[in-house]
């Protein structure tokens, strides 16, 4: 596989740090193991209706409707600023087929400036987003296949799954298989807004689930690197995560409510020190 | 006090201390020891608050006033309405408290470069958000008209302060949308810091008569800084073709006819 490009632990999360530029008025990006773009889909998607985000008890329940401005959008308007901050640029992409799936890898694959790919299979309402349905995993290996296919081999290919305790290794395993370098484990997890509509639970409530999720894909799978997302909010958070088997982490609904929270966090875990992978001696 | 400052212009996140805090009509003011956030502030800027007690959205007020106090350069006073567990905490806190804030955020008022006459209508507690402009406006040499609306007595932000520094004040308690046609006539600008309802009247009735307007939009706000994407502006480019925007960043300062007020909702 490509070599890991994470120079600290510390990432943020998918659809947690506006377009950059606003998350670096609180902080220097470069400090950061990557900063993790919104999920780009091929067509601009607007989002949802209001309210797209309510308070739960240490949570958030979203329903953003992964507004973006689509992939054209996004390399002329949002690629180049945070490329020009230094920010190490990891690009979520999501797709409503396998079609363009390979698509959105392709063209972001031939894209300087981007050290990884994350492919989003993690939506808490993917049906509902009018996303390709890959809750199982062969759907999940099928997706991850044809983005590696035309994807330049030294570009990190991570796959980012929901934390679906049942489910969540054997899914692992079959994006292993079909060519994943590394698993992101754990999303907002499935939940519904006041009103009845589809949305994601976020933040400390979904903390020790994401935990399990990556207990279970560690024990599974030892040789995979994994990334661990859900609830972490400070350096201990970060810590049990690392402990549980994960290599980096990502931080998300925090930025919320502090926008310095991964910044302060990738300077207590401090840079990367594990040994590449391939020579781990775990 | 811990101050995560990187350059000398922009939003700052630090632990503020709440120097003061009072009740006026149906509000609460808190004055706000918060370095470096009311000397980069603007007329329309604003400011966010955490809550604690495993509330992780944050609560947006506007920048009502920036002013030496009790020996600190720049204490911001905000103006907090009870609507919720969130804003009644942020009202209870005492003096001495720490209260974590960011700010100044967002793209505050465009100032006229002319002296210029203006419209200011402000009603209920969102009038702070024209405080500091009545007073640059006035430093400016424009004429200043001040519409001060409330649903009571109670809800009308600071007449009697009002009349101290602005040119002329029309209070219009319930409804001032009658006093917002008599002066339109009168005036170049409008600006509008009021409910969607109000703001809406006020662009339909600029519409058309060279009076330019602008509205500072107050929407449910997660973040406030730009991160979460959860408060959408439905927008029309000089094209006419409808964009989605986000109010904290790409607000709360808007031309009034760049809204798209009938998908505002």
């Amino acid at each position: 596989m490509s070599d890991w490009p994470f120079t600290n632990p510390v990432l943020t999360a998918s659809g947690c740090g506006g377009t950059g530029r606003e998350l670096a008025a609180y902080g220097d990006l470069t400090e950061l193991g990557g900063f993790v773009t919104r999920s780009v889909t091929l067509q601009e998607r607007p989002g949802g209706g209001e309210p797209r985000i309510v308070e739960s008890p240490s949570g958030l329940v979203n329903a953003i409707g992964l507004q973006n401005p689509g992939v054209a959008g996004f390399l002329r308007d949002e690629l180049p600023p945070l490329v020009d901050l230094g920010a190490p640029v990891v690009v979520s992409i999501a797709g409503h087929s396998l079609g363009e799936y390979a698509e959105l890898a392709r063209t972001v694959g031939r894209t300087d400036g981007v050290i990884a790919l994350e492919v989003n299979l993690s939506a808490p309402d993917p049906l509902g987003s009018g996303l390709l349905d890959a809750r199982e995993p062969f759907q999940a290996g099928s997706v991850v296949g044809s983005c590696r296919r035309d994807l330049r081999a030294d570009l990190l290919l991570l796959v980012k799954l929901r934390s679906d305790v049942s489910r969540v290794a054997e899914t692992a395993r079959a994006v292993v298989e079909a060519g994943a370098d590394a698993v992101v484990v754990g999303n907002a997890q499935p939940a519904a807004l006041p009103d009845g509509r589809a949305g994601g639970l976020s933040g400390p409530a979904i903390r020790p689930q994401s935990l399990r999720c990556v207990a279970e894909v560690a024990r599974a799978l030892p040789d995979t690197p994994l990334i661990g997302c859900g609830g972490i909010m400070d350096a201990d958070d970060a810590r049990e995560y690392l402990a549980a088997g994960a290599r980096a982490v990502q931080v998300g609904t925090a930025l919320f409510h502090d926008p310095t929270t991964a910044f302060r966090i990738a300077r207590e875990i401090g840079p990367q020190t594990e040994p590449p992978a391939g020579e781990d001696d775990r | 006090m811990t101050t995560a400052t990187r350059t000398a212009t922009g939003p700052v996140h630090v632990t503020a201390e709440v120097l003061a805090t009072k009740s006026v009509g149906a509000f609460h003011h808190l004055s706000l020891v918060a370095p470096d956030v009311g000397e980069r502030s603007s007329p329309g800027s604003f400011l966010a608050l955490s809550v604690g007690d495993g509330h992780l959205a944050r609560r947006a007020f506007w920048i009502h006033r920036v002013g030496p106090m009790g020996g600190h350069r720049a204490v911001v006073e905000i103006v907090v309405e009870e609507r919720g567990a969130g804003s009644r905490a942020l009202a209870a806190l005492p003096a001495g408290a720490p209260v974590a804030v960011t700010g100044p955020l967002g793209r505050p008022f465009a100032l006229p470069r002319e002296p210029v006459r203006c419209l200011l209508i402000g009603d209920g507690y969102a009038a702070a958000a024209l405080t500091g402009l009545a007073e640059r406006l006035r430093e400016r040499g424009c004429g200043v008209h001040l519409v001060l609306g409330g649903s009571d007595d109670a809800h009308v932000l600071e007449p009697l302060a009002a009349r101290r520094s602005v040119g002329h004040v029309e209070v219009a308690v319930g409804d001032l949308t009658a006093a917002v046609l008599r002066a339109l006539p009168e005036v170049d600008v409008a600006y509008a810091a009021a409910s969607p309802e109000t703001q809406r009247f006020v662009a339909d009735a600029v519409a058309g008569t060279g009076v330019t307007c602008q509205v500072a939009l107050e929407r449910p706000l997660t973040c406030a800084t730009g991160l979460c994407h959860g408060c959408p502006v439905p927008v029309l480019d000089d094209q006419g073709d409808p964009h989605v925007v986000r109010a904290c960043v790409d607000g709360p300062v808007f031309r009034a006819g760049r809204v798209d007020w009938e998908a505002l909702g």
